[in-house]
């Protein structure tokens, strides 16, 4: 390759060397705004986030190739997930500004370290290389480490980092021994090549690398059996970051594994698919139980979340035909506004009222009617029901399972779907039914306003009128295949 | 045969120590027993002719890092007693795991035709590793350099108190 190429193959980067100079950016400032006003930090990152959105969405209709020597992708697919690892971080930071402030004087580097980590979730989306998706998986890994243990005052803030790192470099282990197994077998680190070169019979080895490689990617969706830690991290970690965890981290998971599993594994015959509809069922149904008895707001998210982990994976076993790829991109993107306005939601109450608890949202409906008809919004929307976001979604899923030949799943999803209206709708029943402790009402503070309004919009237009939508994830859900 | 005698004494100097490393009660004796298991390591790289990974092993690993795990453990508070217990009450159930899973990786092994086809060797070791990482893992390299960055900041915030 001359270097002409090579000056070409950078501006294919440049959405993620943009991302590395706002970083940068927002780590010098912080050096110079006093205490105090550190809010600018986040917007000034906020800014430069937005920005960073122009040269990606330009790039969801490039032809679709690999550039720098074949280590990164450039298609539709990666940019799509690009895209939301953007708009999370940029929410995200948002709904931070008020509360991080109070909680820590870390708060520059809370945002900085949002943005580095939106790097990482970019480079995860986009990786065709074995060292590279290992580097970047371990990258955003070590950044969550940091923010989920990020209140050091709060000893759930440092039980959360402590056992996300304690699963994390365990899970991380697992998955680069599957890594070196598959190198050992193909000798190459490249997952197009890697693809070639185990078009012939499957070897029980590659099995075993196909099972040590799901622990970390599991590890990484909260699927079941690897979904242990979410609900104490997302409980423990200041609730921003656990709204950054549920969502961005686990749509780079989602889009690694799909590159895995579609591109590279799926040539060789193996036999993937049943697995992975199996553990598709155990990740909605176990993660549905237990979020039945659940009085705490963010542990109930968490096990939703595994449970929508499930109904993802549900996109990735129906990979074939129409709906299953372009199915995940829908749901991931109807997820992401939905299960961030829900955590916003609930950052407003923890930082106002100082809880997490479910009953005592009770009265919210009086309290702060806005807020309180967003949050029956998002947990209509969590369910399923139309016309919101995550219907689509799920729509979208089940619709590829049946074309797929899986009903059993469908099935499955369906009556998981019903079962997680009743945990749901206890919250809409404690903000709407139950009375108020006190009838003072909730002060919102402006820059979560602008993050619930984004969600709660983005949430509503693409259940009302879902087209526009559908198209760009049809058009995205091409994935540079051999 | 010499060289299977060779990998098994370097195995056995590389798992010996390994084994103290995750059982001692004793914290800077545990740390100080990565040092062999490093140099074991070195051992199995010049077997395999990486003379220039070899020596970076010695000077990062059985060096560097061994000595930063000495300063953490002495800067930690409470850090340096002897009495560390690094067995709990589940030291069955995780052996019984582990020796499953070992049985099973072995199995497996033994039933996989590996590819052995003999690469060619470049004549400089270094010369071929400084052109692998500015052509054709340019950008892993540069990302590790990021990545350095990044978990030098975290380590800073998580190692600066909180007031």
């Amino acid at each position: 390759m001359n270097l002409a190429s090579l000056q070409a193959d950078l501006w294919t980067v440049a959405p993620e060397l943009w991302l590395l100079g706002v970083g940068l950016l927002t780590l010098l400032l912080d050096l110079v705004v006093p205490a105090g006003r550190k809010a600018a930090v986040g917007l000034t990152a906020v800014v430069g986030l937005v920005l960073a959105l122009i040269p990606t969405s330009s790039m969801v209709l490039w032809q679709p190739r690999t550039v720098l020597f074949g280590t990164y992708a450039v298609d539709g697919f990666a940019v799509f997930l690009k895209i939301i690892a953007i708009v999370t971080t940029i929410l995200v930071i948002l709904s931070a500004t008020d509360s991080m402030g109070r909680q820590t004087r870390f708060e520059g580097e809370f945002y900085a370290l949002l943005v580095f980590t939106a790097l990482g979730l970019m480079l995860m989306a986009a990786s065709t290389d074995l060292i590279l998706l290992a580097l970047s998986i371990e990258y955003v890994s070590l950044t969550s480490y940091v923010l989920a243990g990020f209140l050091k005052g709060n000893p759930k803030s440092n039980e959360a980092g402590i056992k996300y790192f304690l699963f994390g470099a365990t899970a991380s282990a697992v998955m680069f021994y599957g890594f070196s197994l598959v190198y050992g077998l193909t000798g190459t680190t490249n997952l197009y090549q890697i693809a070639q070169r185990l078009s012939a019979a499957p070897v029980p080895a590659l099995y075993l690398a196909v099972a040590l490689m799901l622990a970390g990617f599991g590890f990484k969706i909260s699927m079941v059996p690897f979904h242990q830690w979410t609900p104490d991290v997302y409980e423990g970690a200041p609730t921003p970051v656990a709204a950054f965890l549920s969502v961005g981290s686990k749509a780079a998971g989602f889009a690694a594994l799909v590159r895995v599993l579609v591109v590279t594994l799926d040539p060789s015959r193996v036999n993937w698919v049943l697995l992975i509809a199996v553990l598709s069922a155990a990740s909605m149904t176990l993660g549905n139980l237990l979020a039945l008895p659940q009085r705490n707001i963010k542990r109930m998210l968490a096990y939703s979340s595994i449970s929508h982990a499930g109904f993802l994976l549900i996109g990735v076993a129906a990979f074939r035909g129409d709906f299953g790829t372009p199915g995940v991109l829908v749901y991931l993107l109807g997820y992401t506004f939905t299960q961030l306005g829900a955590f916003f939601v609930a950052t407003l109450i923890g930082s106002q009222l100082g809880t997490d608890e479910i009953p005592d949202y009770a009265g919210l409906a009086r309290r702060a009617p806005v807020l309180a008809l967003l949050m029956a919004v998002f947990m209509l929307s969590l369910t399923g029901l139309p016309p919101t976001s995550v219907f689509l979604g799920k729509f979208y899923v089940l619709a590829a399972a049946i074309d797929n030949g899986l009903l059993w799943l469908a099935v499955v999803g369906i009556i998981n779907s019903v079962i997680s209206l009743y945990y749901y709708a206890g919250v809409i029943r404690a903000m709407y039914i139950m009375p108020a402790a006190s009838e003072a009402p909730l002060a919102e503070p402006a820059g979560l306003q602008v993050a619930l309004g984004v969600t709660g919009l983005g949430t509503l237009i693409m259940g009302i009128y879902p087209q526009p939508l559908i198209d760009l994830a049809r058009s995205a859900a091409v994935l540079l295949r051999l | 045969m010499g060289e299977l005698a060779a990998f098994m004494i370097l195995s056995l100097v590389t798992l010996i120590p390994a084994v103290v490393v995750v059982t001692s009660s004793n914290i800077v004796r545990a740390a100080l027993s990565l040092v062999p298991t490093f140099l074991g390591v070195t051992g199995l790289y010049v077997m395999l002719q990486a003379e220039f990974v070899a020596g970076i092993q010695v000077l990062i690993y059985a060096g560097a890092i061994t000595v930063l795990i000495l300063f953490v453990i002495m800067l930690t508070e409470g850090g340096t007693g002897v009495r560390t217990r690094q067995l709990n009450d589940q030291v069955p159930l995780g052996a019984m795991a582990a020796v499953w899973l070992a049985f099973v990786l072995i199995v497996i092994f033994t039933r996989t035709g590996w590819p052995t086809a003999a690469g060619v060797l470049p004549a400089y070791n270094v010369v071929a590793v400084g052109n692998a990482f500015l052509s054709d893992y340019v950008l892993i390299f540069e990302v590790t350099s990021v990545v350095l960055l990044v978990s030098l900041v975290g380590a800073i915030v998580i190692a600066r108190r909180e007031d």
